[in-house]
């Protein structure tokens, strides 16, 4: 008897491992040519992953407070042995991350597996989007640095701007009236302790809707199949599908390596919060296309304040598009044609408004 | 007015004073009112004094008026105000204008209520001026306070559009010293203004807005105006070069230069147009000044060569530091606590540079060495900078060529079994 075996032998008599898993083992995933957009989300995960041990370890030297937190940065990036790997990682797999969260979700989309009965799976998808975009907003200002202090600023201006409760999250983010120390040591907690355990209980949600449901088959494909079951074509999830990802998570680690040993991450100058804005502040990409449109929105629209407008459309655009699986059948394809149009519209704006706000001056 | 008419002013005038005599017809009017205005508003310059132009006069927003310099009763509405019952003066000869203005400048006690840490001495200084000495000699070409401060629309020192404004000093002087007509009965040089634009003072106020740097008045003083003496050259360039007066005072060339007469920083900077020194003035060439006086081999002239190569030294070890940081930087490497360590070798060499002015080369020599530590400590963390970064680079190509291998036997393994599987 191997080791394995009597490891498998003896979680078996204690745990009834073998019932355990088994849905595992009958787990199939279909094959068509857009399989390949099925790893996306198991990337997120991988990158989420190495979120998480990066972020431990940078745990162990990073001290959050204004007067501590750059050093402490510099610290890793100069003194601590393979710190700066850890750091510029950590930075590089969060922006990706983002990236390949945002690629599952318009898979998801474009091949129309929010469907019945996967409604549930793409608002806990949402939810760890926004999450992850939580994730990325305190983790900027966390290296205190002059960029980061200043697009912190004017971020938790904007969620002044929303009417009624804006001024009081406002405060509640920047622990005050103003982005301080403070605003620092609240980040610093939202973003290792509230966002980990969300996210983590929120991906442990999501896993399980997706082991629930299965995969979805792409609709068109989908009924071809149910009319001919034998073309139905299904490949393991253990050990085909899991071993496929396992190379994507490896072609992953390697180009984060490249990035993290040829573009490591920057650390900038120390934030003064008593000095002027300098030129060129802009947050991270994937809020940029949000900024760029508040900045184009004319002061007053009607009678309304711009900005306001702008926070209300992206808000109700939000919650719309959270709530997309629920048109998908309404009025005899209408509500279909109608979510294609609009994943079209949201990919193209955000793709064109990135490229705008980099470009603009 | 029939009266009016007889009188041959003009008839606009007429109809102005009778509308302003209808608009303000109350006592208030005769308290406040400055009737000089209505007539010399519309006067042919130089008798013109707008309204506007006057409300932007220091004097004037004060609350003082025309009289109480001219004379006469700004209160009457027609020539009575400037009859010589009311005091009236008239124009002021420029041979009376110092004292005009000494009159409250000079006075203590009156200039407190308006600002009591504004100086009274202008006037005392003046008569200690080349300006003032010419005057009293009865040379009325020379400036009096309004030709650099202006009249009737003469506004405080700090306004930026002030003559006297540190920006536009020179301007100001140069307004006659720059005009060779005008100067030529005096015979000095005319070319200071030309020669001071070139300078790097000038380039210091006029390019990098630094209002303490010298203008005109910083070395010849304003209200005494002088040419600083061959002695007291020295004393004016050291209220702000104090480092380099201290090493010059303890020098060899201290005394020599006084011995022979000679104007002390000038013999080797110059005077109006002083450029940026540069370590070429220990040189041989074009810009040198030691070998005006000193002769090649002589004792000094191989300090000079000692002092210039060490200079050099320095010099060029910051720069190819800088430059070892500047490829480790671009790569992305963190190099900040080097950065910050550049600066201190870079004060090293400006102090090598201002101790060249005590002509001792142990002096300048252990400047330089100091210089030359940070100097070699920043080369070694750039070069340790460049070093890590090819490590990291040797470090991720192992990790690719372990990934690229893994990815592959994983393709391999993922072939294998699924060649072995049965067909579903």
């Amino acid at each position: 008897m191997s080791l394995f075996t009597g490891v498998q032998n003896w979680l078996d008599e204690r745990f009834h491992w073998a019932e355990l898993i088994g849905p595992l083992k009958k787990k199939t995933v279909p094959i068509h040519k857009l399989s390949y957009w099925y790893f996306l989300g198991g990337i997120t995960l991988f990158l989420f992953m190495i979120q998480v041990c990066t972020g431990i370890l940078l745990l162990l030297y990073y001290r959050p407070g204004a007067n501590e937190a750059f050093e402490s940065v510099q610290y890793i990036m100069t003194r601590v042995q393979f710190g700066w790997l850890i750091r510029s990682i950590h930075s590089w797999a969060a922006n990706l991350m983002i990236l390949t969260a945002f690629a599952h979700m318009f898979s998801v989309v474009f091949l129309r597996a929010y469907r019945k009965p996967r409604e549930m799976t793409w608002l806990s998808g949402m939810v760890l989007l926004f999450l992850a975009m939580g994730f990325g907003f305190s983790g900027y200002l966390l290296p205190w640095n002059t960029l980061a202090f200043f697009a912190t600023k004017v971020g938790t201006e904007i969620t002044g701007q929303v009417p009624i409760v804006g001024h009081s999250m406002m405060v509640f983010l920047r622990g005050g009236e103003e982005v301080t120390g403070a605003t620092l040591t609240r980040f610093f907690g939202f973003h290792v302790a509230v966002l980990p355990g969300l996210t983590t209980l929120l991906v442990l949600i999501h896993l399980a809707l997706v082991q629930y449901f299965g995969m979805s088959v792409p609709p068109g494909l989908e009924a071809r199949w149910e009319a001919a079951p034998g073309e139905a074509r299904q490949m393991k999830f253990f050990p085909s599908f899991f071993l496929r990802e396992l190379m994507a998570w490896y072609i992953a680690l390697g180009a984060l390596g490249a990035l993290a040993a040829i573009l490591p991450w920057e650390l900038g100058t120390k934030a003064d919060p008593f000095a002027s804005a300098p030129a060129g502040i802009r947050p991270e990409w994937y809020f940029m296309f949000m900024f760029q449109t508040l900045k184009k929105i004319p002061a007053k629209v009607w009678f309304l304040d711009g900005e306001v407008v702008g926070i209300l459309v992206f808000g109700a655009a939000g919650l719309l598009w959270m709530l997309l699986p629920f048109f998908d059948q309404v009025g005899r394809g209408r509500g279909r044609r109608f979510i294609m149009g609009a994943g079209i519209f949201a990919l193209s704006y955000i793709i064109a408004m990135t490229i705008y706000g980099y470009m603009a001056k | 007015m029939a009266t009016w008419r007889n009188s041959g002013l003009p008839r606009r005038l007429i109809l102005r004073l009778a509308l302003l005599l209808f608009a303000c017809a109350d006592v208030a009017y005769a308290q406040t009112a400055n009737t000089c205005l209505d007539c010399h508003s519309v006067q042919d310059p130089p008798r013109r004094v707008t309204e506007e132009q006057f409300a932007r006069d220091i004097h004037s927003q004060k609350g003082l008026n025309c009289a109480s310099c001219h004379g006469g009763d700004p209160t009457k509405a027609d020539l009575d105000a400037m009859s010589k019952a009311a005091g009236f003066r008239g124009k002021i000869e420029r041979s009376q204008i110092p004292a005009l203005c000494g009159k409250c400048h000079a006075d203590g006690a009156y200039m407190r209520q308006y600002n009591p840490s504004l100086r009274t001495d202008q006037l005392s200084q003046y008569k200690t001026s080349v300006h003032g000495k010419l005057l009293e000699k009865g040379d009325t070409k020379v400036a009096v306070c309004t030709d650099c401060h202006g009249v009737h629309d003469l506004r405080p020192v700090s306004d930026t559009r002030s003559k006297v404004h540190p920006l536009n000093v020179a301007q100001t002087c140069a307004r006659c010293h720059a005009d060779a007509a005008y100067m030529k009965a005096y015979s000095i040089p005319t070319d200071q203004f030309e020669k001071y634009s070139t300078s790097v003072h000038h380039q210091a106020m006029a390019a990098r807005g630094d209002l303490s740097a010298p203008t005109c008045t910083t070395c010849h003083g304003n209200h005494g105006a002088a040419p600083p003496g061959v002695d007291s050259v020295q004393n004016v360039c050291s209220k702000c070069h104090v480092f380099q007066d201290q090493m010059y005072e303890k020098s060899s060339h201290k005394a020599a230069f006084q011995s022979a007469g000679l104007p002390g920083c000038v013999v080797c900077h110059g005077n109006h147009g002083i450029t940026h020194p540069t370590d070429a003035k220990l040189g041989t060439g074009p810009a040198a000044t030691c070998m005006q006086c000193h002769s090649p081999g002589d004792t000094c002239d191989l300090a000079r060569v000692e002092m210039l190569s060490g200079l050099t030294r320095l010099d060029s070890a910051i720069k190819d530091a800088d430059h070892t940081l500047s490829v480790a930087e671009s790569s992305g490497m963190e190099v900040s606590a080097a950065r910050l360590e550049e600066d201190q070798a870079r004060d090293a060499l400006t102090k090598a540079r201002v101790t060249i002015h005590s002509f001792r080369k142990e002096l300048v020599d252990h400047d330089i060495q100091e210089g030359l530590k940070i100097a070699e400590k920043n080369m070694l963390a750039g070069k340790a900078a460049l070093a890590d970064r090819d490590y990291r680079r040797r470090g991720l190509g192992w990790a690719l060529v372990f990934i690229f291998a893994t990815v592959i036997g994983l393709f391999l393994y993922i072939r294998q079994i699924e060649r072995n599987a049965p067909k579903t």
